[in-house]
């Protein structure tokens, strides 16, 4: 499947002026309609989920580091402690209307289980990851022979939580063997600017230093 | 001989508690024989009387109040000096002008529990029938027959819903049951270091402490009251195993090791040569002062037969089904008495129910207990979430 074919065109992303939120935080939140019940899969210390309820979007999160969950409780958000991949399960079916993995999936055990499991929970699913087919990726493995680090991912390999890279391509290939239907993707630079959309999806794959996918179930036939 | 240094008896008589028990220090509501309190063992008590504090001021719409259950062995006097010790109130750290459970903000009420023995209608109290007191006359209580008789405390006090409930241990339970009962009163809920059910090793240890006062010599099948005793040996005996659970190894260990008490060497007696040995009976001597021991028996009973799921077809998320509460659950990392698992398996009910719930495990070294002591991580995230709820209420920010 080509990616081109499915990346529908963004309404353009609102440009954040008090430069308060991340703008990759910013294109999660306006794939999303207000009044929408979403839960936010490893949130972090709460800072998306705080752009969501800003707009009147009913917010939950999951987080596997104490410490994250504390402070976003502090914060008066509905956060519980869990795991992204033994705690999903206990969700019921259809218990959201969006259920968001921003920047985790590469860090759980079985990324194609949890990808399941969002997709059973919530209606929707948006989906964020680094893209491990970025060029600046590419060029420390070839020239430099390391395992690469950026300035988004700096951990070293022997310390990174990231135990389950991937590239676009690779992605995009997984939800094609779940039948995952791809209603949006974007591919952001690493200043976290859209990738322009008219350029052929190997160019998001080297250039996009992360991708931003917008999920649903795919029919019963492709 | 060997020596030996029994627990001392109580310095307070039994007249002063059982003066206590029905004339308490405190705001009582009285309920005729036209309100019984109907108990789940099937009898009708009446009449029966519930006393209670209250701090800070209730505002114009009566949207401030925030209910505060206590545990097992507290009563009361949240934030005030006990009238039977002068000690300071138990959860003061947490409840008073700027703290957590603000005063200046909110209007706290804390109600003795049913069965308890300072003021509200329990074993100690005088039995009308009789003119004596009810000791093993009084029926068994349970944890949603406490909850029902705070319920018609706050009918009477005109509060129909409440901003939160909150409470630790037994208190949590009676949260918990608040929330499964009347959900439609509870506008947020704050469960501390507890169960949605009593485990087999709880039940156990409460077993042991029923025992140790029952094989008190001094309880005489729950009359001390007509003999002018109190089976404080056995009561104490109790209380010191139940403080064990309440702690850590680690806490205890860092508390006091293997330290020695006011002594360089062992004393080759059964005296408290060890430090740990010292706190504990004076954890056991102090508590007989004001507790009584029938009370003690009923109030653990409660606890053990406590369990939301069995009351509602076994299924836990039944028991939240639809409920629109907001729950802030927290437990403690080194209570092994409520452990965190326990805690887990609420907050997956409240999923399952699509309930809207944070969950907060703090690492502390302190146990059980934690909840009582000064833990800034808990106090920040109580006041964050009575904050939000609050302002999901339309409580003004800075006061109402």
């Amino acid at each position: 499947m080509a990616l081109q074919e499915q990346a529908l065109p963004l309404g353009g992303i609102a440009p954040d002026r008090t430069g308060k939120y991340r703008t990759d935080h910013l294109l999660v939140a306006d794939m999303i309609g207000r009044g929408s019940k979403v839960l936010d899969v490893g949130c972090g210390d709460g800072e998306l989920l705080q752009l969501l309820e800003s707009r009147g979007i009913d917010g939950r999160g999951i987080e596997l580091s104490r410490e994250g969950v504390n402070h976003c409780v502090a914060k008066g958000l509905a956060v519980v402690q869990g795991d992204a991949d033994t705690d999903l399960v206990n969700y019921p079916d259809d218990a959201f209307d969006y259920v968001i993995l921003s920047q985790t999936l590469q860090a759980t055990r079985q990324p194609k289980v949890v990808l399941e499991n969002l997709l059973r929970i919530g209606r929707r699913a948006i989906v964020s990851f680094p893209n491990f087919g970025f060029w600046k990726m590419r060029l420390q493995l070839l020239v430099g022979g390391h395992m690469p680090r950026t300035e988004n991912l700096p951990a070293t390999w022997y310390d990174t939580a990231n135990i389950h890279f991937c590239t676009i391509k690779d992605f995009v290939e997984l939800c094609d063997a779940i039948n995952v239907k791809m209603e949006r993707a974007v591919a952001l630079d690493l200043y976290g600017r859209p990738v322009p959309l008219n350029l052929p999806w190997w160019v998001w794959n080297m250039f996009g230093e992360q991708g931003v996918f917008l999920l649903s179930r795919g029919g019963a036939g492709k | 001989m060997t020596n030996v240094h029994p627990i001392p008896s109580p310095s307070i008589l039994n007249e002063d508690r059982a003066h206590e028990a029905d004339h308490p220090t405190s705001l009582v509501a009285k309920f005729g024989m036209d309100q019984p309190l109907k108990l789940d063992c099937g009898i009708d008590l009446a009449p029966f009387q519930i006393a209670y504090q209250t701090y800070g001021e209730l505002n114009a719409d009566r949207s401030n109040a925030i209910l505060i259950c206590h545990a097992l062995t507290l009563d009361q006097h949240v934030a005030n000096v006990h009238p039977l010790t002068g000690k300071a109130g138990w959860w003061e750290i947490m409840v008073g002008p700027g703290r957590p459970l603000d005063t200046d903000r909110y209007f706290i009420i804390c109600a003795n529990v049913i069965g308890g023995c300072m003021g509200s209608t329990g074993p100690a109290s005088t039995n009308p029938a009789t003119g004596k007191p009810w000791g093993l006359d009084f029926p068994v209580i349970t944890i949603p027959d406490m909850v029902r008789a705070q319920a018609m405390l706050l009918d009477r006090l005109g509060i129909e819903t409440l901003l939160c409930v909150t409470g630790g241990s037994m208190g949590g339970m009676q949260v918990l049951q608040w929330t499964a009962a009347y959900p439609e009163r509870v506008f947020s809920a704050l469960p501390v270091a507890c169960s949605t059910r009593h485990s087999a090793q709880n039940i156990a240890f409460h077993e042991l402490g029923r025992q140790a006062v029952m094989a008190d010599p001094d309880w005489h099948h729950g009359r001390y009251f007509e003999r002018s005793t109190h089976p404080h040996r056995g009561l104490a005996v109790a209380r010191m195993a139940g403080h064990i659970t309440y702690l850590s190894d680690a806490a205890l260990h860092r508390k006091f090791g293997r330290r020695m008490q006011d002594r360089e060497l062992p004393t080759f007696s059964f005296d408290a040569d060890f430090q740990v040995e010292s706190y504990l009976r004076y954890q056991g001597s102090s508590f007989v002062e004001r507790f009584d021991a029938n009370s003690y028996l009923y109030l653990t009973r409660a606890m053990d037969y406590f369990d939301i799921a069995a009351d509602h077809s076994g299924v836990l998320a039944q028991a939240f089904r639809g409920i629109k509460t907001r729950f802030c659950v927290v437990s403690f990392t080194s209570d092994w008495l409520f452990p965190t698992s326990e805690s887990r398996a609420l907050v997956h009910a409240l999923n399952a129910s699509s309930a809207r719930v944070s969950f907060a495990e703090i690492e502390t070294d302190r146990g059980h207990d934690a909840f009582l002591l000064d833990v800034p991580e808990f106090f920040d995230i109580a006041r964050a979430f009575l904050e939000s709820a609050g302002k999901a209420r339309g409580l003004g920010s800075t006061g109402s």
